[in-house]
């Protein structure tokens, strides 16, 4: 049971950590815990077909289904997030006084909302389906009922305290410097998912590794460890990284604070053309 | 800035996939009562290689080394393809996420 325990809090954990995030980037944006919520089932849902059509999956693209499959939507999951940030980067002013109630806002508001339930869907969908198939072999193995769900709600209550934990010490930071600390936190996550999708694309033989392991930082902190988990989830922190993963990782990182920053000016008003 | 990230790994799809030789030594591992059948391999080192892992039992697993920087699930009854290398000569432990009590093993990648 404590096994079982264990890897359900480990996900849930992962995916909590995307969860507190996204909350806090979206503090005071009308309608987001329904884009939230949405998210979350779209993700239950999504890894309970991920888990019934793994072998399905595994066996498509000459057997590197499942690579191509978990790159794909860390891609799509990067590329949202993306996204949001450059849509931050326009709007977080506003969003942080008084126009939110503005109609035109909060429709450009659910766009970015959307952007954002992607993203938590595809965090709770890898999660939740390692934790579907670990579940599914804990049955059919013989481990009773009770000690299974004892374990998984112990694990679930575990990884939500720690996303509430995360979400609470963000959003007491003043909400001015709230956006910019999470715009910053969300192009680390979108880098780490980028980096990690390339690590799944070399392993399916797709891409070039440029250099295997460019360090070994495995003595230093583990990524197997609570913290190296923690690490991973959140920034992309990987002990043994390839070349590629590590430019990649550099790229989408400077090209998100990039795009952040410039498009962070005001737009330039009607009125100056009008002259 | 997204674009050209996409183009660029689509490129370089494009560009390595046929390169996939077939002519890499193949080393067998299987799964059977959650137990790595041999759970000690020795492979060349400085090669590329495939490592097939074939799952006999009815419940999933996944073949996951942190050394190897691979993490794959593997269902029931199917063979996993995993390729690796050229490894540095060296120990590379490895596990069934599912099963870490019984299920683990390790690679040794000897200099030939």
């Amino acid at each position: 049971m404590l096994a079982s325990a264990l890897i359900v809090f480990r996900e849930v954990f992962e995916a909590g950590l995307i969860l507190g995030i996204v909350l806090s980037a979206t503090k005071g944006v009308p309608g987001r815990s329904r884009f939230v919520a949405s998210g979350i089932l779209t993700g239950l849902l999504g890894a309970c077909l991920v888990a019934v059509f793994a072998g399905a999956i595994g066996d498509a693209v000459q057997g590197a289904g499942q690579e191509v499959f978990n790159a794909g939507i860390l891609l799509i999951a990067a590329v949202m997030l993306g996204w949001h940030n450059v849509w931050m980067a326009r709007h977080g002013r506003e969003m942080a006084g008084e126009m939110r109630a503005l109609g035109r806002q909060v429709s450009d508001g659910s766009r970015s909302l959307f952007a954002l339930a992607v993203v938590v869907a595809v965090a709770v969908l890898r999660e939740g389906s390692e934790v579907a198939l670990f579940m599914y072999g804990l049955v059919v193995g013989g481990d009773g009922w009770l000690a299974l769900t004892l374990g998984g709600l112990f694990g679930i209550l575990g990884g939500g305290v720690v996303a509430a934990l995360l979400y609470r010490g963000l959003v007491s930071i003043p909400t001015r410097q709230l956006f910019k600390v999470t715009n910053v936190m969300l192009s680390l996550l979108a880098a780490g998912m980028a980096a990690q999708a390339v690590g799944f694309l070399i392993q399916a033989d797709l891409l070039p590794a440029w250099g295997g392991q460019v360090w070994d930082s495995s003595a230093l902190l583990d990524q197997k460890s609570i913290l190296g988990r923690a690490l991973h989830a959140l920034v992309g922190y990987t002990d043994r990284p390839a070349g590629i993963q590590v430019v990649v990782y550099a790229l989408v990182l400077t090209a998100l604070l990039a795009a952040g920053r410039v498009t962070v000016q005001p737009a330039p008003r009607v009125a100056h053309r009008a002259g | 800035m997204r674009l050209p990230f996409f183009g660029i790994l689509v490129l370089a799809m494009a560009f390595t996939a046929p390169i996939r030789a077939q002519e890499q030594p193949v080393f067998r591992l299987e799964l059977r009562n959650h137990r790595f059948e041999p759970a000690e391999i020795t492979v060349p080192a400085d090669k590329r290689l495939i490592l097939m892992v074939r799952n006999a039992d009815d419940t999933p697993a996944e073949f996951e080394s942190k050394e190897l920087s691979v993490e794959k699930v593997i269902s029931p009854g199917r063979e996993a393809t995993i390729r690796l290398g050229p490894l540095a000569p060296g120990r590379y432990a490895f596990i069934d996420e599912f099963n870490q009590t019984l299920a683990r093993g390790v690679l040794i990648a000897k200099p030939e």
